[in-house]
């Protein structure tokens, strides 16, 4: 890459869109900002492309001191780059999605959306705890303007759930940095990763860690800001809530709790697994009963999130590639099923799944794509919904039977809701004349659609292509944590010399 | 060719086709669809034929073609592999036999269906996910053909998705598969525990080796062969409709018929056994695992049987014997007879097809009336169809004189079964040899009360609306002809076709393989735990247990006749007789209301008890409501409170920086 700042300039590129933005009207916005996402788009596969896998782990370092030990650095590892791929890689689709469904104030529209670009990447980018947390709680701005501003009716009520939420997680995390700067005298990441902090302040870090990154996550109890916000979003707000931002809290536990506090992990394992639990089986029962789309699909991302959080609590390889690859696939899936939702929210202007019906019928396009996110979001093999799915719950397997089991009967429950759904929306017979009368997709929806299905096949046939980058730095971190990990619950023996006498005597019969 | 190259287009021409079909659908049109399909589908059993017989000489070794990576994670590492033994050669036959059948037929069955392109499109996809799970080189490959069935058999069986029963029929089909997958993926996972790797071959060559062995699974202590043998053996329950995971499939009879003789009784639903057969000398190290699989195998075929018995719905009759055959195939692998158990599922794949095809044969005639009760005298109308049902009777009744050497398929394969479950000795395998013969005697019942009710005796037509709607009369206006006037049409000969080859299979396919089938380990080589032991044990039973199934098929035969020809008021004045046991049977021993009570209701009012008591009545309630209502009784001012919320977060977090930085600094 010779040296290049590749980094830097994926950063000022939507940035200068954005200020761009501000300035411009309407079509001249719209186009703008696809542009720059375009090219950060471009960037990003110049970035994977360059990236050498089995290589130095952190690559593409940047470095400039700014004040006061508080550094300008970023550099990415396996894992953030195929965070960042996803974050670029929805964005022109985001955009895409509000080409005609925004239509006041676009410029600011535009504008904030490709502020939230810079924030989310910079969060994946940032090598200085500082840096990190300004981008990390920034980026909860521009989100909380498009639910605000452009969002459905009660979107005050909902912007305002969201805000309060992340506020006070916030909070103890920034105090909670501030001690690790001063104890370990660094404000790099990549230094405090290795730093060994005692067992004790370990617990209390932690848990100020967690309580940010629960509520992002979001994991159950603190997840019921998300249904709120994803229905009051627009649907790009959505697409990009549920494809990136969740991804924020993972990416978090990935890079602090679980390197940084190793033995505060150990400690914390069952408290994770237990909210995992709760999560998959109370939110995919509550996703059952939903009458609005936009929240069953939230609900539906509270239990796949909590997959993420057991496999990576599994303390072992796979179940932090699991959490990674759901992670991924998750982005790209319920993504694409809020993008589904958009298609028809846009022709009828409603989200009760009711008023819909026989849309096979009049939509078949329509219905197979939908169907094909259908069966990634519950998992079946073949999509990216089954690798990451099968690699968490393997791996939290090998920790608790128990965990292991109350998890996978996520995937009852998750055909139950979504082929329920899908029933709904899609089969039966046209009871809506309106409904019935709605046109198949457009050209430009198919062009938003069509290359997410082909990310999460090419994620569910060959995930070498999303498992190698991150490999290594997996096998680093599983390193790392393995002296704390928790023995499994399976306590498997092998058999006494009882087996053997038998397959002799049994032997002398024949 | 090579044989690689074979196994190759074998298993990826049905996918090829279905995407070309799936994708052109409409604009490709009708025909393209039909010859792209079909032809895929003539190609790949063309190709599987020669790979079969050439088993068929014995020791053989297993073919294996690397396709593609799948997942490297850690030690977990399995790839796309396609894997031909003896046991795999046999499923190739029988799924690209059957399916290729099931295609021409469905060119006349379906002629009238708007939506040709997709159903042909659904069909190839499904026998390509067939392909992969009984290729699989490694158990996740098999979930991932076991979940593709699923998949196609969700898509068919609500193929008509404007039905309201079709769809809730296709749901209620994939979400109980997924209670048995549930079984499976655990039973994956514990076997990745134990022996480190997912790969069959080298599963079974460590399986030996762990008996004996311990393991805790939920909290319990277990030997580990038995309870990952229970585990998987949960998700064969499910594919396979046993006792307990079997609701699905009368259910998924609103599929098309078709769709009914492929996947609800040659292929999808064998998966089961061919699992267990597959995996059978993990079994083997798993006794107790395997005494269940016996008494579950036995009870399903009996319980399925007696419901046969009394249904009306003539796909509901087969569908119920299917699950009753499925019971023998698993109890026969239960004893250690897998190969009684694959020879069934090879026969079996032959008659049930050709039962359920001359079903749909007669279900055309009728005007697509499926209720026994308006059909009768059938015979002479159409008499093709006719004698390829009676030739699927005989077979799946098992007609055929042990002293003689001579049969029906089903003879060969269901009276092997019985003899191994008897020779097994031990208690459950008695258990099933009782419960096996009750269950061939109702088999023989109620395949001859089907014969009898759809072909004999006086048309019954004009009580059907179906036959009403065709001929505009009431049966008040038809009086005494009680034909209504109807002209039952024999079906055109592409449907007759299929009929007609798998007629040949019902009959011969017994006489002519059974020799490899249950007495020859080389032609097995390997591919499944040969039990020599209980071979012999087995032709060694009593002449009276040979003959056990035969004696019981007779007085099945004379009760349906006595019943439904020489004295039509018999079965009413049963019914009457026998009141509270008849409606439990008829309907269907009340699983389904049982399942209702017990997970579905309570499964929705969960789920609004959570959402309602728990996120909004608790959560939020003392969460964000309690905390904005604590604010806006301090401000009193609700709009300056969210407008200025913005201002003061950026604000917060700047002067929490600039703390921060000045604490760092100083």
């Amino acid at each position: 890459m010779g040296g290049f700042p590749i980094l830097s300039a994926m950063l000022l590129v939507p940035l200068v869109g954005a200020i761009a933005c501000l300035f411009s009207e309407a079509k001249t916005a719209r186009v703008i900002a696809l542009v720059a996402t375009l090219i950060d788009l471009a960037l990003g596969i110049v970035l994977w492309m360059n990236f050498d896998v089995g290589g130095a782990q952190w690559q593409f370092t940047e470095r400039a001191a700014l004040f006061a030990g508080f550094d300008y650095a970023l550099g990415i590892d396996g894992i953030a780059l195929m965070l960042i791929m996803l974050s670029v890689f929805l964005m022109p689709v985001c955009i895409g999605a509000s080409w005609t469904s925004i239509t006041k104030r676009v410029g600011e529209y535009m504008a904030a959306f490709l502020l939230m670009e810079v924030l989310m990447i910079g969060v994946f980018m940032a090598q200085d705890i500082l840096l990190f947390y300004i981008f990390f709680e920034a980026s909860l701005i521009p989100m909380y303007l498009i639910i605000g501003i452009w969002g459905g009716d009660n979107r005050i009520y909902a912007s305002y759930k969201f805000f309060l939420y992340t506020l006070l997680g916030s909070v103890v995390m920034l105090i909670a940095m501030l001690w690790m700067v001063m104890e370990a005298g660094t404000t790099s990441i990549p230094e405090l990763m290795v730093y060994d902090f005692p067992p004790q302040a370990q617990t209390w870090l932690w848990l100020a860690f967690f309580a940010s990154f629960a509520v992002k996550m979001p994991m159950w109890p603190v997840h019921t800001w998300l249904p709120d916000a994803h229905v009051q979003a627009p649907t790009a707000g959505s697409v990009i809530l549920a494809g990136v931002m969740l991804k924020l809290g993972g990416y978090g536990m990935i890079r602090f709790s679980l390197p940084m506090f190793p033995e505060a992990s150990a400690q914390f394992m069952w408290l994770v697994l237990g909210l995992s639990m709760v999560a998959v089986v109370v939110t995919s029962l509550i996703a059952l009963v939903q009458h609005d789309m936009k929240k069953l699909i939230a609900y539906s991302s509270v239990a796949h999130m909590g997959i993420v959080t057991a496999g990576l609590f599994a303390f072992n390889t796979q179940g932090l590639e699991g959490a990674m690859v759901m992670m991924l696939s998750h982005g790209l899936v319920s993504g694409a099923l809020f993008l589904c939702v958009g298609v028809i929210y846009d022709r009828l202007h409603t989200r009760e799944i009711s008023r819909y019906g026989g849309l096979a019928i009049n939509m078949p396009a329509y219905a197979t794509i939908f169907l094909f996110f259908t069966m990634a979001s519950i998992g079946l093999p073949g999509t990216s919904g089954f690798v990451a799915e099968f690699l968490s719950l393997a791996g939290v397997y090998q920790i608790s039977s128990w965990a292991a089991f109350v998890c996978t009967t996520g995937i009852i429950l998750g055909a139950a809701y979504m082929l329920y759904l899908y029933r709904r929306v899609a089969f039966g017979a046209q009871v809506n004349e309106d409904a019935a009368a709605m046109p198949d997709l457009s050209t430009r929806e198919y062009l938003l659609l069509v290359p997410i299905a082909a990310a999460a096949l090419w994620m569910g046939v060959y995930p070498e292509s999303f498992l190698a980058p991150m490999r290594q730095d997996i096998a680093v971190l599983d390193a790392r944590v393995s002296r704390a990990a928790p023995q499994g619950d399976a306590h498997f023996k092998m058999g006494t010399g009882v087996s053997a006498e038998e397959a002799h005597a049994e032997g002398e019969a024949h | 060719m090579t044989t690689s190259a074979s196994i190759l287009i074998i298993v990826f021409a049905p996918l090829l086709a279905a995407i070309i079909a799936g994708l052109g659908n409409r604009k490709l049109g009708n025909m393209p669809a039909k010859v792209i399909t079909t032809g895929g589908l003539f190609l790949s059993c063309a190709l599987s034929w020669p790979i079969f017989l050439q088993f068929l000489g014995g020791e053989v070794p297993a073919t294996v073609v690397p396709v593609l990576k799948w997942v490297q994670s850690g030690a977990m590492s399995f790839d796309w592999v396609l894997r031909v033994d003896t046991l795999t050669a046999i499923m190739l036959v029988v799924i690209t036999s059957v399916s290729a059948l099931v295609h021409l037929y469905s060119w006349g069955y379906m002629s009238d269906d708007p939506d040709q392109p997709r159903f042909f499109a659904y069909l190839s996809l499904f026998t390509f996910a067939m392909l992969m799970l009984v290729t699989a080189n490694n158990l996740v490959q098999m979930f991932f053909g076991w979940e593709g069935v699923g998949l196609a058999s969700y898509l068919l069986i609500g193929f008509w998705f404007q039905k309201p029963s079709a769809g809730a029929a296709a749901i209620k089909a994939f979400v109980v598969n997924r209670v048995g997958d549930l079984g499976f993926m655990l039973g994956i996972f514990g076997t990745f525990l134990v022996f480190q790797t997912t790969s069959i071959p080298e599963i079974l060559a460590a399986a030996p080796s762990m008996a004996g062995s311990t393991i805790t699974f939920l909290g319990l202590r277990w030997d580990t062969m038995t309870i990952l043998c229970l585990l998987l053996f949960v998700g064969a329950m499910g594919k396979s409709a046993q006792l307990g995971l079997h609701t699905w499939l009368p259910d998924a009879m609103e599929g098309p018929t078709p769709v009914s003789a492929l996947i609800h009784a040659a292929t999808m639903v064998t998966a089961g056994v061919f699992m267990v057969c597959r995996l059978s000398p993990m079994f083997e190290a798993a006794p107790a695992a395997l005494t269940v699989v016996t008494i579950v195998g036995g009870a399903t075929c009996f319980f399925a049987a007696t419901i046969g018995t009394t249904q009306w719905d003539i796909k509901r009759v087969i569908a119920y014997s299917t699950c009753s055959q499925l019971g023998y195939m698993f109890f026969a692998a239960g004893v250690g007879a897998y190969g009684a158990a694959m020879f069934h599922l090879f026969t079996h794949a032959f008659f049930k097809a050709l039962l359920f095809l001359g079903a749909g044969s007669v279900i055309h005639a009728m005007h697509h009336e499926q209720d026994m009760r308006y059909y009768g005298g059938l015979r002479k109308h159409i008499p093709i169809t006719f004698y390829a049902m009676l030739a699927g009777t005989l077979a799946i009744t098992g007609l055929g004189v042990y002293h003689l050497g001579a049969g029906f398929a089903g003879f060969w394969s269901k009276d092997a079964i019985l003899e191994a479950a008897y020779a097994s000795g031990t208690s459950a395998g008695n258990a099933a040899f009782w419960l096996g013969t009750a269950a061939a005697l109702l088999t023989s019942f109620y395949s001859w009360r089907l014969m009898f009710l759809t072909f004999w005796g006086k048309p019954r037509w004009i009580e059907s609306e179906h036959i009403q709607h065709s001929v505009h009369k009431t049966p008040e206006q038809a009086g005494a002809d009680t034909t209504g006037g109807y002209h039952p049409h024999e079906s055109p000969w592409v449907m007759l076709t299929p009929l007609v080859v798998l007629s040949v299979g019902a009959v011969l396919a017994g006489q002519v393989f059974h020799t490899q089938f249950i007495d020859t380990e080389a032609f097995w080589n390997g591919a499944i735990a040969y039990n020599e032991h209980l071979i012999h044990a087995m032709h060694g039973v009593p002449t009276l247990v040979k003959y056990a199934a035969f004696i019981v098929m007779v007085l099945g035969f004379i009760a349906a006749w006595y019943a439904y020809i020489r004295k039509p008021s018999v079965p009413a004045a049963v019914v009457q007789q026998l009141g509270p046991i008849y409606r439990f049977v008829y309907r269907k021993w009340m699983f389904d209301e049982l399942y209702n009570y017990v997970f579905v209701k309570p499964a929705f009012w969960l789920g609004r008890l959570f959402w309602k008591a728990g996120d909004e009545g608790t959560i939020n309630r003392f969460g964000p409501d309690g905390a904005a209502w604590l604010v806006m009784r301090g401000s009193g001012l609700a709009a300056r409170v969210q407008s200025g919320y913005l201002t003061s977060y950026a604000l917060i977090m700047l002067l929490g920086l600039v703390a921060a930085i000045t604490w760092v600094l100083f």
